[in-house]
């Protein structure tokens, strides 16, 4: 068997999984950690105030990232159910399900943090404008994903129906997106790329720094609820039964 | 397994969809009568200014045609799937694809052309201009169908489940999002006589890439719900 089949085979495997990403989680979140840190430090207390939004703009450390994870992790959940549903990998269905809260959970934390910002910069907690519209979309088809999950008594069955939704879902996101902004705009333009007037350097490294930091929450969060998925599914098979025998 | 030709299979489910739906009269006029009673709601709620009225139209006529719609999308595979008709017609041979085209043209057929020949009432009810009366009929011709072709995605992945209906509404109305925009859009432009084909044409590109696509999706979802 040729190396790459054979890791895949192996990747697949639970109790591989299992032992392997017990190994990678503590690193996962210790990086989290230390970029947290360094990211709000710059964010909150070096980075400079903007001229005009003053130290409001510095909300922007956490909603940026936040809503770039948000729609992230719904096209990621489309690709690997895709892959699920195509090549019957178990490990994927789990991975696909396990994605969903986090992804809802950014979706809701740029959400909150978007209209703690508006309300000094635009008067008003909640606006219908376009970018908000389609983020709040964007939690109404996790909320879609998550409660087709759970309406399956069968594990597995639930996880292939979640995810066909979620591929079905991602056609439509892009869909969703450019109807709603052409539809009313009062967000501001991404300030990457383009020819807006860009960033500071100042104000864009804590940004990465957050926007990676927020990467390394979703890798240890999402095999987290993944091991414990499995743990869940597989309550009766050997492998989790000579682990709890182990454990005693 | 003699293999009949796809049009014949075509045919012949869609005959049998109509004389199913003729028989259930009855059950097929509740999601019309659900739409008349919602639009008349409206004018009660906000007052009956002819201004108002005409002013929020657009919205409303789409509106009760989104939810008359998904109140009909429960039914679309439920019964076929209770008594066993679902797996004969998976095991038939024929495509499964092909099947899903064929009850979703049947369910568009019964209901969502009555709420095409419905509209001109509720745009009289509703004080909309006569200027909008034709192209929101263009709309409803146009997005009718998608609603069909999407909503028979969210039918197939709720259809074993005991209680689907109200998770249905959740799963298909965000993806109902874009139509209700390009439409209510459409309409609104026409009445105060800007150019609305942009509009009408976004939403048949829609309608042909759901005609392509969803069928598959709801043949997965079909075949999902029967393991």
């Amino acid at each position: 068997m040729n190396p790459i089949m054979l890791f895949i085979h192996k990747t697949g495997s639970p109790p591989w999984f299992y032992q392997k990403t017990g190994y990678l989680i503590p690193w996962l979140w210790a990086i989290f950690l230390v970029l947290t840190a360094i990211g709000l430090y710059l964010g909150f207390v070096k980075a400079p105030v903007d001229y005009q939004q003053g130290t409001t703009v510095r909300i922007m450390y956490l909603h940026v990232p936040s809503a770039w994870m948000s729609m992230m992790i719904y096209g990621f959940m489309a690709i690997m159910g895709f892959i699920a549903l195509v090549w019957r990998i178990r490990m994927l269905e789990v991975l696909v399900i396990s994605s969903a809260p986090v992804g809802a959970a950014f979706t809701m934390i740029a959400l909150l943090t978007g209209s703690m910002w508006g309300r000094p910069m635009w008067g008003t907690f909640w606006v219908w404008d376009a970018r908000l519209t389609s983020e709040l979309v964007l939690l109404f088809l996790y909320f879609g994903v998550i409660a087709l999950y759970n309406a399956y008594d069968e594990p597995r069955k639930a996880a292939r129906a979640a995810s066909l939704l979620s591929i079905v879902g991602a056609f439509n996101l892009p869909i969703i997106y450019f109807s709603v902004e052409w539809w009313n705009t009062l967000h501001q333009g991404s300030s990457f790329g383009g020819d807006g007037p860009g960033i500071h350097p100042e104000m864009l490294w804590p940004l990465l720094i957050m926007a990676t930091a927020v990467k390394f929450f979703y890798g240890a969060n999402l095999l987290t609820r993944a091991r414990l998925t499995l743990l869940k599914q597989d309550h009766r098979k050997r492998w989790v039964q000579d682990l709890v025998s182990e454990e005693h | 397994m003699s293999a009949q030709s796809a049009g014949t299979a075509f045919s012949a489910l869609l005959r049998r969809d109509f004389l199913l739906a003729y028989r259930r009269r009855a059950e097929l006029l509740q999601p019309l009568a659900f739409l008349l009673v919602v639009t008349t709601l409206f004018p009660l709620g906000v007052g009956p200014s002819p201004q108002l009225l005409a002013d929020i139209a657009p919205g409303v006529i789409w509106i009760a045609a989104l939810l008359a719609t998904v109140l009909s999308l429960d039914s679309l595979f439920r019964s076929d799937f209770e008594d066993g008709t679902l797996e004969q017609m998976v095991l038939s041979g024929q495509s499964l694809s092909l099947i899903a085209l064929s009850r979703i043209v049947a369910h568009w057929l019964v209901a969502g052309l009555p709420i095409v020949l419905l509209s001109p009432l509720l745009a009289m009810w509703m004080n909309l201009p006569d200027e909008g009366l034709s192209v929101l009929i263009e709309s409803l011709i146009i997005g009718t169908p998608v609603l069909s072709l999407i909503g028979a995605i969210g039918g197939a992945l709720t259809v074993s489940l005991k209680r689907g209906g109200q998770l249905l509404s959740l799963l298909v109305f965000p993806l109902y999002v874009p139509l209700l925009i390009l439409a209510t859009s459409a309409v609104s432009a026409a009445v105060v006589d800007l150019p609305y084909i942009g509009q009408l044409g976004l939403m048949t590109a829609y309608l042909i890439t759901t005609l392509t696509l969803a069928p598959f999706a709801t043949a997965a979802a079909l075949k999902l719900s029967l393991s």
